[in-house]
């Protein structure tokens, strides 16, 4: 107790500038990394959609055929972009809560190094054909090691900054926060472990735990931070405290207890229980989205409209509204008669962009963009790009995840008829997938602007600080200053 | 839950409960699984194991990602069954009346032909209730009959597999790759459609060669164009007309092209299990070089 007094005593002396001072480096060296593996994403996500438009496009090198260009996408997206962005929002929404400075800035920002050094050798190793064969998993292992070493470098001090916090009693956010800061290496160490170790496990069990954390990576670590921060910045923008406490306690449960068993196709070809029970999880987890939905309604209530959103918000807005669709999506293909429709289609692939790009980059989107000026003090070079980027990215995203979504229950109810032939199936999808090759492009040119205009700052930012200071030092010195 | 312990606790309880649940029992279920005998012919243990060739392909199959545009796993609706009548015994005209006052098919059974074209089937497609009512009858009447299984669904139609891919059929693989897209058709049992390996490793050079308008991919690097030398390769791939190479030249599968062709063709899960009952066709039908339709 007496530990506690004297931190609050000490609390009155830290300011929110401070504060957000203390968050600078680490979260520069995390959005910067994030930004720049979210260009390369939709670079290599351009790339392989491209590839249905001529198959013979850039296919006689063997390291930039589809089943290896999709896969890099994909992992840049989830382990460069969502995971580093997330990693970052949540620590400055950690100390801002807890009113408390960041705990070993530097110390954040070298893990972030590690965590990307793994990554870059998992992509090239993708590339070269080292590629585990495991979906979300692709990384090999030598990859994997630097992975969960940067990430536990960036948690631990983080969850230390966690535990300084000066007012000791937790909101919804930080539930949530906390609860993913332990699930993702808790899954990640496991998958690795029983799929990649020398001794790994047998037959249909590798994908099953695949699956299992495929569903725990996409709908409960992206699903708890990606409401982290809508709920945080729901209760800033609309200057008022979240409607209730209790809807999101529900919320944090149903995500623990339903979507952690969600993800196995009812096709698989396991134990009927397995798939059986991961489907009854699924469709419980609507209870998520109704209570996510009135929650988020009730906390902006009538004044939403009447007041004007900053862009940040509208990135929010768009963020919950992809949440509820996606997981209602995800709810969908579980019901028996529907999935037997959706099921191996593209249907799948557009519900899993629309939740990671459409939900959980879009909330990103909208906490980077308010958070960076307010940890730098400074404005963004081009705020007008700020603005073309939400129409961009929310444009892009409908045009990826609309068309494909029609283009999977086409293609479902196409297999499903005999009498149109394989090739035929197969050729019916690409005109959705035009369409949505138009939406990479869009989400490209948005996602560099982003990155461009985080390195503008980061730019200005040196300019400003680190220039003056280095002149000075190496300022010739004057005659007069010389003392014989 | 105003504490940080409360939300580690109940973070450890979420986790936990799927983790027992889809980590720890599947694998207490099936880590430990070993060949199992074929249902119909007891002798025979399945699955076999890939030879070492077909090995090396999985990890090239692996290597290209061949799984994010084909799966591997045959879904299977249901299960009917036919009743196949073997031998109609001393007394045909019974037969035929039992047949007829069964309301089977759509003609009328009469005695001295009852007896012609055996075995064949007198019922298709019949729950198991009905069909076991009409082997009933059949039995009374001195005939013998099978009843046989014959699993259904759109995958199966597409002649994609003969039942459900169940997990016995990937026990003795290194790498599991189900899949979760499918762009092309389903491969589990490409081995038991397209067992002609030139005709993989055609269609893996050149796909629109065999398949006409076929949006797969060439996989041109897994093969080597080069020059006839004192006599031609004996691997070289059969090119007809327009894809044939310029004169003097030959296409010869680099070891990875012949690796993937070889468990291309080791794929097939045809086999009757326990749990994944069929009547497989009296005789294998005969091998055939036709591409899927």
């Amino acid at each position: 107790m007496n530990a506690t007094s004297t931190t609050s005593s000490a609390s009155d002396s830290i300011s929110i500038a401070e504060i957000d001072a203390s968050c600078r480096v680490p979260l520069f060296t995390l959005f910067v990394s994030a930004a720049a593996w979210l260009v390369m994403a939709s670079v290599f996500g351009l790339l392989a959609s491209l590839k249905f438009h001529s198959p013979s496009f850039l296919s006689d090198c063997a390291c930039l055929t589809y089943g290896r260009v999709h896969p890099v996408a994909v992992n840049a997206l989830l382990y460069g972009f969502a995971v580093q962005a997330g990693l970052g929002v949540s620590l400055w929404i950690i100390a801002r809560l807890g009113e408390t400075r960041v705990v070993q800035p530097w110390l954040i920002a070298a893990g972030s190094k590690l965590w990307n050094l793994g990554l870059t050798v998992g992509v090239i190793g993708i590339l070269a054909g080292d590629s585990t064969g495991f979906e979300n998993l692709e990384i090999p292992r030598y990859g994997v090691v630097f992975l969960f070493l940067g990430y536990l470098v960036i948690a631990f001090p983080t969850l230390v900054t966690f535990h300084n916090r000066k007012e000791r009693a937790l909101g919804p956010s930080q539930w949530f926060l906390l609860a993913a800061l332990f699930w993702f290496p808790w899954i990640y160490f496991t998958a690795n472990y029983l799929l990649l170790s020398h001794t790994p496990v047998r037959g249909v069990t590798q994908p099953i735990v695949a699956w299992w954390y495929s569903g725990n990576l996409n709908l409960v670590w992206l699903g708890l931070v990606g409401l982290a921060v809508i709920f945080y910045f729901i209760q800033q923008l609309m200057n008022r405290p979240l409607y209730s406490r209790q809807l999101a306690l529900l919320t944090f449960w149903t995500i623990i207890l339903f979507a952690s068993w969600s993800g196995i196709p009812q096709s698989a070809p396991v134990p009927a229980w397995i798939p059986s029970i991961s489907t009854v999880a699924t469709i419980l987890t609507i209870v998520t989205v109704l209570s996510v939905m009135m929650n988020v309604c009730k906390t902006c209530g009538r004044g939403c409209s009447q007041t004007e959103n900053p862009t940040p918000g509208k990135f929010i807005a768009f963020g919950s509204m992809a949440f509820a669709i996606a997981w209602l999506m995800n709810v969908l293909s579980a019901v028996p008669g529907v999935s037997s429709v959706t099921n191996l289609t593209w249907f799948g692939v557009a519900q899993w962009q629309l939740n990671v790009f459409g939900f959980f980059g879009m909330a990103m989107f909208g906490a980077i963009y308010h958070i960076v000026p307010q940890v730098t003090g400074m404005e963004w070079p081009c705020a007008k790009s700020v603005r073309r980027h939400y129409w961009l990215a929310a444009l892009g995203i409908i045009l990826i995840a609309l068309p494909l979504a029609i283009g999977g229950l086409v293609q479902g109810f196409r297999w499903a008829n005999v009498n149109v032939s394989n090739v035929d199936v197969a050729k019916s999808a690409l005109m959705f997938l035009g369409v949505s090759t138009l939406g990479e492009v869009l989400i490209l040119v948005g996602n560099l602007m982003l990155l461009g205009n985080l390195i503008g700052l980061s730019v200005r930012y040196y300019k400003i600080h680190f220039v003056p200071v280095y002149k000075d030092a190496t300022a010739e010195l004057k005659p007069a200053e010389v003392k014989p | 839950m105003k504490f940080g312990p409360l939300v580690f606790l109940a973070a450890f309880l979420g986790l936990s409960a799927s983790w027992y649940g889809l980590v720890l029992t599947p694998q207490v279920q099936l880590g430990r699984a070993t060949q199992e005998t074929n249902s119909v012919v007891k002798t025979e243990l399945y699955p076999v194991g890939r030879p070492g060739l077909a090995r090396e392909g999985l990890e090239v199959y692996r290597a290209n990602g061949c799984a994010y545009c084909h799966s591997q796993q045959v879904e299977q609706k249901g299960t009917l069954i036919d009743v196949v009548l073997t031998e109609v015994g001393t007394n045909s005209m019974n037969v035929a009346n039992a047949l007829n006052e069964a309301h089977v098919g759509d003609g009328k059974f009469n005695g001295p032909s009852v007896g012609a074209g055996l075995p064949k089937p007198v019922l298709k497609g019949a729950t198991i209730e009905n069909a076991s009512v009409l082997a009933n009858v059949l039995k009374k009447a001195g005939a013998t009959a099978e009843l046989h299984l014959v699993p259904t669904g759109s995958d199966i139609e597409r002649g994609w597999g003969m039942r459900r891919s169940v997990a016995q059929d990937f026990i003795s693989d290194a790498t599991v790759m189900p899949g979760s897209l499918r762009v092309g058709p389903d491969l589990a049992n490409v081995g038991a459609r397209l067992p002609d390996l030139n005709w993989q490793l055609v269609h893996l050079f050149n796909p629109a060669a065999v398949t006409k308008g076929s949006p797969m991919p060439p996989y041109r690097f897994l093969f080597e164009r080069r020059k006839i030398g004192k006599q031609p390769s004996p691997d070289a791939l059969k090119l007809m007309g327009e894809f044939a190479p310029a004169a003097g030249y030959e296409i010869v599968p680099k070891p990875e092209a012949k690796a993937l062709a070889a468990y291309l063709i080791s794929l097939r899960s045809d086999v009757p299990l326990y749990e994944a009952p069929l009547t497989p066709p009296p005789a294998p039908a005969a091998a055939t070089n036709a591409p899927a339709k």
